[in-house]
């Protein structure tokens, strides 16, 4: 019993990078002056679920590159990106989100962070992943409205 | 500006200094890189490992590799097969006529038309000189002979000769590869391996991503890991579909990657986390 439930749970997890109803798709995300305006959802972005977000190894994983002084508790911050203490103080809400959804977008095609909410992707996409985006859009506004308490 | 940002936290990042000497011969770990290449300077993966495992490496009598070579000692021996035959029959003492042979892989086969690998080698001389099948991919003795012959070059600089058959065309597609994202994640070989070397990804210190010391003994699966194994998992993280082992695909991989390290010794078995 305890077993079928896990497995419920699992084969729930990874459906979430699948869409709902209400969200903007990926390709219909509107970036404008390296910002995307709306909310992904139309709905507010929780912090406390984004700082899980942020470091699930299995969701965003961004502390595989990005060192956070709000998680010093966690061991192995990555250095592959900048850290992002005060990074609220750099970069609008609304700028953001266009960095998680697609970072390309405002960084460029060079740059190697992925684009969490995106289906511009690799080739050959493992077949479990392909069509669907890494995070959802709920988790995208959570990790934004993380971020966007990190201020110095 | 974003790299000030990382400055404080990064400084141990860089590769360490010190010298790897093995059963007293010191191992060429930094080397001027070839022409061509994206380096200055091509580095051992041995440089950015943890001292402990760094010191694994460096005392043979330690180094859990080395329980592979002896086995690979076994298999060299052993006779097997219809012809009656071992390994030793035709070379005799590898430790005379497999010297440095493992620093020039991969070669040229004029019979496949394909660039062949240690361990293709070794499948050919079972196939048509021993009337064996060839190893299944990762089998434990294809491991132990590949460590085994590998061995006998350590020390050795790592040199290949591309004026073989069509080695370069093989090299001009493996070095496409390098730089071809993949997967979910859209990361090339060269995003963590080049772009990237001597960062931190989670606990990972990126390395040059080197071939030189293969196969290698990695602590964390407590076992031999080829090479073929190794580009599969790297690729797998980028949650990307993987090619087969040997496929054409890693064969120009390896014989690009191979390349990359030029001048580096042959450290097999090197001792990774
Ligand atoms: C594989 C590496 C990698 C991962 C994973 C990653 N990033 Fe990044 N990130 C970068 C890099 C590199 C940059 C700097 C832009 C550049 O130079 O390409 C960056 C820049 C940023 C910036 C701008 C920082 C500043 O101070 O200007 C933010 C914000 C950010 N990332 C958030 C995230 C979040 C949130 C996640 C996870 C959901 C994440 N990153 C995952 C590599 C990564
Ligand atoms: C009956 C003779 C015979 C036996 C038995 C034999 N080989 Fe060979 N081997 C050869 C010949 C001949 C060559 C060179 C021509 C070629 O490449 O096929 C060769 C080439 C090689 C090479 C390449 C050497 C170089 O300079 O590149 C390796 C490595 C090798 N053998 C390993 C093995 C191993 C390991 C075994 C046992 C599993 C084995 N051989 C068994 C005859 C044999
Ligand atoms: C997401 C990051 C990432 C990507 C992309 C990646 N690797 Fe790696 N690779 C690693 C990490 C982490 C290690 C272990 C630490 C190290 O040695 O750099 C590693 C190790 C290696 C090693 C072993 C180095 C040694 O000294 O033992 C080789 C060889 C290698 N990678 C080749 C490749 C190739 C070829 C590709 C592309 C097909 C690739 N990697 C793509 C992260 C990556």
């Amino acid at each position: 019993m305890i077993k079928v439930t896990r497995f419920l749970c699992a084969a729930f997890v990874m459906h979430a990078g699948a869409a709902f109803a209400d969200d903007t798709a990926p390709d219909k995300v509107m970036y404008e002056d390296f910002s995307v305006q709306a909310s992904l959802t139309g709905k507010a972005g929780d912090p406390v679920e984004g700082a899980k977000v942020f470091k699930d190894r299995g969701l965003g994983n961004c502390l595989a590159c990005h060192q956070n002084a709000d998680m010093s508790g966690d061991l192995f911050h990555g250095t592959v990106g900048p850290a992002v203490d005060g990074v609220a103080d750099r970069w609008e809400p609304a700028q953001l989100r266009a960095i998680v959804s697609d970072a390309k977008q405002v960084f460029g095609e060079e740059t190697v962070m992925p684009g969490f909410y995106s289906l511009k992707v690799g080739k050959d996409v493992a077949k479990d992943k392909a069509g669907k985006t890494i995070l959802s859009a709920q988790q995208v506004e959570d990790v934004v409205a993380y971020l966007a308490t990190l201020k110095e | 500006m974003m790299a000030a940002l990382q400055m404080p936290l990064t400084a141990q990042a860089d590769p360490v200094d010190d010298a790897l000497v093995i059963d007293d011969l010191e191992m060429v770990t930094r080397t001027k890189a070839p022409e061509g290449h994206p380096f200055d300077e091509v580095r051992s993966g041995w440089l950015y490992r943890e001292a402990e495992t760094r010191e694994l490496e460096a005392d043979s009598f330690q180094n859990p590799g080395m329980l592979y070579v002896e086995q690979g000692a076994d298999i060299w021996n052993r006779i097997e097969g219809p012809e009656g035959k071992s390994c030793a029959s035709c070379h005799n003492d590898a430790a005379v006529t497999m010297k440095g042979v493992g620093a020039n892989y991969p070669k040229w086969d004029a019979d496949a038309k394909r660039p062949i690998n240690v361990e293709l080698q070794i499948d050919k001389c079972r196939v048509e000189n021993m009337g064996l099948e060839a190893y299944k991919f990762d089998h434990a003795e294809q491991k132990a002979l590949t460590t085994y012959i590998k061995n006998q070059a350590l020390g050795e600089p790592v040199k290949l000769d591309l004026s073989q058959g069509e080695l370069q065309s093989w090299w001009d597609r493996g070095k496409e590869l390098y730089y071809t994202r993949t997967g979910q994640l859209n990361f090339a070989c060269a995003s963590c391996h080049e772009a990237n070397s001597g960062q931190y990804i989670r606990a990972d210190h990126l390395s040059q991503g080197q071939a030189n010391g293969f196969p290698t003994y990695r602590l964390k699966q407590a076992d031999m890991v080829s090479l073929h194994n190794r580009f599969r998992g790297c690729i797998r993280d980028t949650r990307a579909e993987f090619p087969k082992a040997f496929s054409d695909e890693l064969m120009a991989l390896e014989v690009y990657v191979t390349w990359r390290g030029t001048g580096l010794s042959v450290e097999t078995p090197s001792v990774r986390q």
